[in-house]
């Protein structure tokens, strides 16, 4: 043993082994980069500019409601920056008004179209307009928000539940193990999509229901991973010489078994997020998803199918789709090749 | 004494899924179960700052009587006294004073060492677990002195097992059953697993411990040299019963039950034909044991009341303690 080399924890050389794969690596970066630009998504496209310099003062309007009449309007309801009369008195000598780079909000409506709606793009909308006349780009870069947020949600939940079962089942094993496992059969048993039928039908559709109804049914998969690394990780002899001690059952689950049984938690992370991503999108799709007027890519593609003729919509969020889910399994792959024991 | 064991039996269902036992046979339900008897029956003193071996064949349940012994598989039947207090039925919580003063070292030292965890975290888990109200700087040096004692350099508290050599492991696995001070330890065949250069270093590290520390060993293991070494009484067992309890002089210049003997011939000695006596046949298996004496199926002394009736120990001239009707009768 070399006395000079640094010890290495087995996290950091995976997380090395992960750097090396180039290809997940940069997606990593990139999905990163892309998720944390829509974060600031109101900063990017909004129809509410960003700073306005006005008569020799400075607003901040995205931080601060203003009547109209502060900028010369007659009414004392709050002002419409979007709205010709006021554009102009902003834009007039003197005044400077900022807006973002994508003046469109996720459902603000562009009057100003000189074509029918859906209008293909045009300097004004880039990606062009919806069947409502309201700005593709916006809608998109709020859809992946609400998409990737929805995804790490419900993937988080569901891997917390699938955990806790798995764990449970596999430490105590025996009759509990037997019970639950049954119980899961016949939880799994269950037509998702019904009830989700069902459920929109009776409650008001939103997206937290949305999250509670897939994360009933999104951890199964996951627990029976977990139970066959905590079956495997019981009878190691670490975890009896941790009972010797007299350690109780939680503390061995959480500081001995839980983190030599993380391998297919984590290696399965992107792909369970990609497939929380289509799921939502595919509801979406099918209007069994989301409220309306929430932007959603499942609801543009259902408009790029009603109007198939107006590429600009089923085009940009099928690369925005496919995108996102190529980034998230390039990322699960490079981690399933980072955790894989016979690599190291 | 300080740890009585008596009359322990520890038993295993291995039926497999609860749903596998039920069984149809003619026309009715039957609840059946396998059952492997593992422990029975067994009797030992381990008297205080000896050391007790155990010794026979892989199989013979030697580790599940530690195992029993040390609570990490509750006993069906029998008592097991520390100290005159019987310790056999407490709760795990009753129990978590005696953790602190009974410790077990284990055969693999690649698997007894959480590989997720620094030296340090894993040795310092104990003395966090019994003594939470320690100061930090307290453990640091209990854990230092430590490892001091086991001959690894305290620096090493950074390191993760995978960095460590066999031995050294299986030091550090001494060392986390020394940081809560325990008065007996069980060894569960802790050299078996190592180099044969290295159980050297392990055995007298061991022995060292217990002169310094005033230990109480039950030692488990299948090496009968080193049990001559390192024993004061050995403690025989064949398909999980006591054949013959003696002191290591005693056993290993005369034993007196012919498995002992068996046993013994066994070991290779320098300059000395292979004269060893060859036992017939195998091991029955501890699903259906043999009636009568376990040992019968295989012994050349066998007699009628051999195969009926279960021999107790018993002493015999010399002070020895065998479980053999032969030797009772004086036929061997």
């Amino acid at each position: 043993m070399s006395r000079s080399s640094r010890p290495k924890s087995l996290a950091r050389r995976r997380w090395q082994l992960f750097r090396a794969n180039r290809r997940g690596f940069i997606s990593l970066c990139i999905f990163v980069l892309l998720f944390g630009l829509s974060l600031g998504a109101e900063l990017l496209s909004n129809d509410t500019p960003l700073l306005i310099h006005y008569q020799g003062e400075w607003y901040t309007p995205l931080w601060n409601e203003y009547p109209e009449t502060v900028f010369g309007g007659d009414f004392d309801t709050e002002a419409d920056y979007r709205d010709p009369y006021i554009l102009e008195k902003l834009q007039a000598a003197g005044n400077r008004v900022f807006f973002p780079p994508n003046p469109h909000s996720y459902n603000s409506i562009t009057l100003t179209l000189d074509r029918p709606v859906p209008s293909p793009p045009t300097r004004e909308n880039w990606l062009g307009t919806d069947d409502r006349g309201r700005d593709v780009l916006a809608r998109l870069l709020y859809g992946f928000r609400l998409s990737v947020l929805f995804g790490l949600s419900l993937t988080t939940i569901g891997t917390l539940i699938g955990i806790l079962a798995g764990a449970i089942q596999g430490y105590f094993g025996g009759k509990t193990d037997l019970f639950v496992q049954r119980f899961i059969e016949i939880w799994g048993s269950m037509p998702e999509l019904y009830l989700l039928i069902i459920f929109a039908s009776i409650f008001k559709p939103s997206v937290a229901l949305l999250l509670v109804l897939l994360s009933l049914f999104g951890w199964m998969g996951l627990s029976d991973y977990v139970r066959a690394e905590f079956l495997k990780g019981r009878n190691m002899e670490y975890v009896k010489a941790a009972r010797a001690l007299g350690v109780g059952n939680l503390t061995i689950m959480y500081r001995h078994l839980l983190p030599n049984g993380m391998t297919p938690v984590i290696t399965f992370l992107p792909f369970r997020m990609s497939g929380a991503i289509l799921a939502l999108t595919s509801l979406d799709f099918l209007g069994l998803g989301v409220p309306p007027s929430t932007p959603s890519l499942g609801e543009l593609l259902a408009q790029g199918k009603a109007n198939i003729d107006a590429w600009w919509l089923s085009l940009s969020t099928f690369v925005v789709l496919v995108g996102t889910l190529i980034l998230l399994i390039f990322i699960g792959e490079a981690l399933r090749e980072a955790f894989d024991p016979r690599k190291q | 004494m300080l740890v009585r064991i008596r009359n322990l039996v520890k038993e295993f269902d291995i039926t497999g899924g609860w749903l596998d036992q039920f069984r149809f046979s003619g026309g009715r339900i039957e609840r059946e179960k396998t059952i492997v008897r593992a422990v029975n029956g067994v009797s030992i003193d381990i008297p205080e700052g000896r050391t007790v071996s155990v010794v026979g064949e892989s199989g013979c349940g030697k580790s599940t009587l530690a195992r029993t012994v040390m609570r990490l598989y509750p006993p069906e039947a029998g008592e097991v006294y520390y100290r005159e207090q019987r310790i056999d039925n407490l709760s795990s919580k009753e129990l978590k004073p005696f953790r602190t003063r009974m410790q077990m070292v284990f055969q693999d030292p690649y698997a007894s060492l959480n590989p997720r965890m620094t030296l340090g975290k894993i040795l310092r888990e104990p003395v966090h677990f019994h003594q939470p109200k320690l100061a930090k700087g307290e453990v640091r040096d209990r854990v230092a002195a430590v490892m001091e004692q086991v001959g690894i350099d305290p620096d090493w508290q950074s390191r993760y097992p995978h960095e460590l050599s066999g031995g050294q492991r299986q030091r550090i696995s001494i060392a986390r059953a020394l940081t809560v001070e325990p008065e007996f330890i069980v060894a569960d065949e802790p050299i078996a697993a190592l180099d044969v250069s290295i159980q050297a270093q392990i055995l007298n590290l061991m022995m060292d411990l217990q002169e310094e520390h005033k230990l109480t060993y039950l030692f488990i293991s299948h090496d009968l040299s080193v049990v001559e070494h390192i024993s004061n009484q050995v403690a025989v067992m064949y398909l999980g019963c006591l054949c013959e309890l003696a002191t290591a002089e005693e056993l290993f210049s005369g034993p007196r039950h012919p498995y002992t003997q068996a046993l013994l011939s066994a070991i290779p000695r320098l300059g000395k034909r292979a004269g060893h006596e060859r036992l017939s046949g195998d091991v029955p298996s501890p699903i259906s044991l043999p009636p009568g004496c376990v040992f019968h199926t295989r012994c050349r002394h066998a007699r009628e009341r051999c195969r009926r009736e279960i021999p107790v120990l018993s002493e015999v001239e010399g002070g020895s303690r065998v479980a053999c009707h032969g030797v009772e009768e004086g036929r061997i």
